[in-house]
């Protein structure tokens, strides 16, 4: 098996399995340091900053609503882990090498054009109907796809197929140009 | 900063780091994969859950942690996860990964992750209306399939690990 990809990146049989490690480490260090037991997750954290931003605009609406003060608004474990992903992207991509500006991908490029904005429209409104369905589903791929398989949790299974599924479904009519 | 804070950003590190490394960040390699080109994504994912899911199934078998599954809320996971598929063909990444693909330098995951606050928002404004509709539908709670076979957890991870070894060993010899 070869270690290192044509890009420069490892091997993602090894890479992820470095990640199942981190993952079990980390399970162990929450439930021993903090006296809590974690599990890898993200899309909460989006919930967390979106509450901090309301609440400059509207404080009451904010202590008030019902779904912000169930999953507190507050700078926890998991909002310090995502702020962690930019940066150990950040120090690998800067130290193999491999960080680039991009603004528009070269699959979106081929199918929509090089216009930034398209781009940007697509990735804003994307991430608005995504998100909202993270949240209804309790989690994304990190909290459902690996913590929830990990744990061999019924919601995570079932949430990451349907991801993948209707990801699938759904590039296919986008991505793929109909032939004339 | 407290231990909790630290833990998280140095854990996260790590995680940003071997995703980075893994080069699933980025928005091609996560289209390609829902396109069945390029299927970087799930082997990395998968090999982070066959070793993660023995660990973890270890700690809990010895008493060191308990598992927190979350809820089988029938309509929410089915809904939401359809959504969610839906959402993230168009926008290309995940809510892990838009951070660390702004890392390493894809600046169009700054429109998805304001997206994304924008979407929070929203699923917390409407909340209310969605707890007495969709989430009210059917609640199975918070359960492993080991609970719902009612067989041994290791029995399962030794099905997950032999048909992933299967799926690897499929998806090398197609080249994807």
């Amino acid at each position: 098996m070869k270690w290192k990809t044509k890009d420069g990146g490892w091997s993602p049989y090894l890479a992820g399995a470095l990640l199942g490690f981190l993952a079990i480490a980390s399970v162990y260090a929450t439930t021993v340091l903090m006296g809590k037991t974690n599990f890898l997750g993200a899309s909460t954290t989006f919930v967390r900053a979106a509450g901090f931003i309301e609440r400059i605009f509207a404080p009451v609406y904010v202590s008030g609503n019902e779904y912000f003060t169930k999953e507190k608004v507050a700078i926890d474990w998991q909002f310090m882990l995502v702020i962690g992903i930019f940066i150990g992207a950040l120090i690998s991509s800067l130290t193999d090498r491999s960080f680039k500006l991009e603004g528009v991908p070269p699959i979106w490029k081929e199918r929509f054009g090089p216009s930034i904005w398209k781009r940007a429209a697509g990735a804003f409104f994307g991430g608005i109907v995504a998100m909202f369905g993270a949240r209804m589903a309790d989690g994304c791929p990190s909290g459902h796809g690996l913590s929830g398989s990990m744990q061999l949790s019924v919601s995570g299974l079932l949430a990451v197929l349907l991801f993948f599924g209707l990801g699938m479904v759904m590039a296919r009519i986008i991505y793929k140009r109909r032939q004339p | 900063m407290t231990t909790a804070q630290w833990l998280g950003l140095i854990t996260g590190i790590g995680f940003g780091f071997l995703l980075q490394k893994g080069r699933v960040l980025r928005f091609e390699k996560q289209v390609a994969a829902m396109l069945w080109k390029d299927m970087t994504i799930l082997k990395f994912m998968l090999s982070a859950i066959l070793v993660g899911m023995v660990g973890i199934m270890l700690m809990a078998d010895a008493g060191t942690i308990k598992l927190a599954h979350k809820p089988m809320n029938l309509g929410a996971v089915l809904l939401g996860g359809a959504i969610f598929g839906v959402g993230w063909a168009v926008m290309g990444f995940c809510p892990g990964t838009s951070l660390g693909a702004l890392g390493e330098g894809r600046w169009h995951a700054a429109f998805a992750i304001a997206g994304m606050l924008v979407g929070a928002g929203v699923y917390a404004a409407l909340y209310p209306l969605l707890k007495v509709s969709v989430l009210a539908w059917a609640d199975y709670g918070k359960i492993g399939l080991n609970d719902v076979l009612g067989v041994s957890p290791w029995l399962i991870v030794a099905f997950f690990w032999a048909g992933s070894i299967a799926l690897f060993s499929w998806l090398e010899k197609k080249g994807v």
